[in-house]
């Protein structure tokens, strides 16, 4: 516990620092913390042995969200933007929840993309109302009230978006300790018993949807603020599936591990589109086959002292 | 028959050509240890099933503290106050020994808070006890895919325990005990059942063990009961000893 802590710590400081030095990483670091946020949800419904492949939803339909009320100049301001976004993607969470928690394993993964790409086609068809595969700009916001410069306005998103992240994996970490995080990693294990204790797995599983709907919906709405654009690719299943690849990547073992997996993906693809960029999925798809074979609780496990072969049957389940 | 907490009345259940349940009727006054005796496809876990919400019988009614349960589901009858345990035991295997308990009592007492972990738990101490109770305390923190069949069997019977049933169902609760440890088993779950007041209905097929704990003995044979009497009564009698426990008159 104490290594993870000390661990946790540092990527804190360093990532709090490291804009400071190399101002070019602060988009790209945001979007890592974004991407992490949407990959945090997956790793809920993990611990329930459930994949969503359709998280792009949220993280979509967030973005939108922002992006209307942004033009419409209802909200034109981040700190209010990024809670109603959330808050947006909440409430469908809540709405798809009620349908697909009736549903286990692929049907509910295949599930959640369907819906997923039933939006991507709205948002591509509808033209009109959501600018087609062109997608629609969001004007830069005011932050607390003040009008920044790009760059200012990108480092303050940035350690926004830092303290936001830090709130909801402490968060997330307490929920995944108490009793319902509990019943959630009991829904995988025995639902039958979960019954004959007077539990509603559905209920269980709903409650930890909402939470993974909220999370991806976060990060959704502060991609849209820091890319100041937002396309229906937000919703496609190519970005849902890099959720879960995150989330893989990063480890379901501990509330860090989607964060790293995030931070890794954008190192991997930022290096391999320069070095290989004919080939970048390729170095993806490779990254994760030697994650899955050599360390299956993902880089948390390794960090954590949980890498090893022996853990293989433990990241497996 | 005063003080009935359950009665099972003319349940049928058939699947496909097997007639599981075939008018199986059962009163189960309070305080009650009943053991349900019978070969193997008489219909004794079928009878647990209907009266626990897992099946829904075709036809006939359950009803438990007045109320008819035979339409609700599982978890509807236990927060009524009926637990179970299963011949093979259903447990959250990649967790802790306590931390199953924990849930359990989670579950009784409502507690959801995501701010507060289960291990702390007000009344985790109580769990503690119930293990300890049931002689494993000292395997409280063990993973229980780690622990022998045995041990998962009590632990079962625990979970169900911890829940506070005012009637329990425990589906072979002795098999996968070893023979020197059955009746210190017994012992143990017949003190706490005393201790809570909780009225018991078990299936056994051993049948020192049913002399030994049960009040009142149920022979099941094709679906239903084919006698009921005391285990005095049950066990000379000459059919039950000839079909049942395979002892000629």
């Amino acid at each position: 516990m104490a290594r993870q802590l000390v661990f946790g710590a540092a990527l804190i400081a360093a990532l709090a620092v490291f804009p400071l030095f190399s101002p070019w990483s602060t988009v790209i670091l945001t979007v890592a913390l974004c991407e992490g946020l949407a990959a945090l949800g997956i790793m809920v419904l993990l611990r329930a042995g459930q994949v969503s492949f359709g998280h792009g939803l949220f993280f979509s339909f967030s973005a939108y969200a922002v992006a209307f009320m942004a033009a419409a100049k209802v909200g034109h301001e981040a700190l209010v933007l990024i809670p109603v976004g959330m808050a947006a993607s909440g409430l469908l969470a809540a709405i798809v929840g009620l349908f697909v928690v009736r549903y286990r394993a692929i049907f509910f993964g295949m599930l959640n993309l369907a819906i997923s790409m039933v939006f991507f086609s709205l948002l591509e068809k509808l033209f009109s109302i959501t600018g087609g595969a062109d997608g629609k700009r969001v004007p830069r916001p005011t932050f607390a009230g003040v009008e920044f410069g790009r760059e200012q306005f990108e480092l303050a998103t940035f350690y926004v978006t830092l303290v936001l992240c830090i709130l909801a994996a402490l968060f997330v970490a307490r929920y995944l300790l108490s009793p319902g995080g509990k019943a959630l990693e009991a829904i995988k294990s025995n639902e039958t018993r979960l019954e004959y204790l007077g539990v509603s797995p559905r209920k269980v599983l709903y409650g930890a949807y909402l939470l993974s709907g909220l999370l991806a919906g976060l990060g959704g709405a502060i991609i849209a603020l820091v890319s100041g654009h937002v396309t229906p690719e937000l919703a496609y299943w190519v970005r849902s599936g890099e959720f879960v690849f995150i989330a893989i990547l990063g480890g379901i073992g501990g509330v860090a591990g989607p964060f790293l997996g995030a931070l890794m993906f954008q190192i991997i693809r930022g290096y391999a589109a320069v070095y290989a960029p004919e080939t970048w999925h390729a170095v993806l798809g490779v990254m994760l086959l030697v994650i899955i074979f050599f360390a299956p609780a993902g880089l948390y496990g390794i960090v954590a002292g949980k890498g090893g072969k022996a853990q293989r049957e433990e990241g497996g389940r | 028959m005063s003080g009935v907490i359950l009665e099972a009345d003319d349940l049928h259940l058939r699947f496909g050509g097997v007639q599981a349940a075939n008018g199986a009727s059962l009163k189960v006054a309070a305080n009650e240890r009943i053991a349900i005796i019978g070969p193997n496809g008489a219909g004794k876990t079928t009878f647990i099933n209907l009266c626990t919400g897992y099946l829904k019988p075709q036809s006939g009614r359950v009803v438990f503290n007045g109320q008819d349960v035979t339409r609700l589901s599982p978890r509807a009858i236990t927060r009524l106050g009926v637990g179970r345990s299963f011949q093979i035991p259903q447990l959250f295997l990649d967790n802790t020994v306590i931390d199953n308990l924990l849930l359990a009592l989670s579950a009784r007492e409502g507690s959801w808070s995501p701010f507060t972990p289960m291990l702390r738990h007000p009344k985790a101490e109580e769990m503690w006890a119930l293990l300890d109770l049931v002689g494993l305390k000292e395997t409280g923190n063990r993973i229980v895919r780690e622990l022998p069949e045995g041990m998962r069997k009590l632990i079962d019977i625990a979970v169900a325990l911890a829940l506070e049933p005012k009637l329990i169902f425990m589906d072979e609760p002795t098999s996968g005990v070893s023979s020197t440890e059955k009746f210190q088993v017994m012992d143990t779950l017949t003190r706490v059942l005393d201790a809570r007041a909780t009225t018991a209905v078990f299936v056994e097929h051993d049948m020192d063990v049913v002399a030994r704990y049960a009040n009142r003995v149920a022979v099941w044979a094709g679906g239903r009961i084919a006698h009921q009497g005391t285990p005095e009564e049950i066990l000379n009698h000459p059919e039950v000893r000839e079909t049942v426990i395979g002892v000629g008159v």
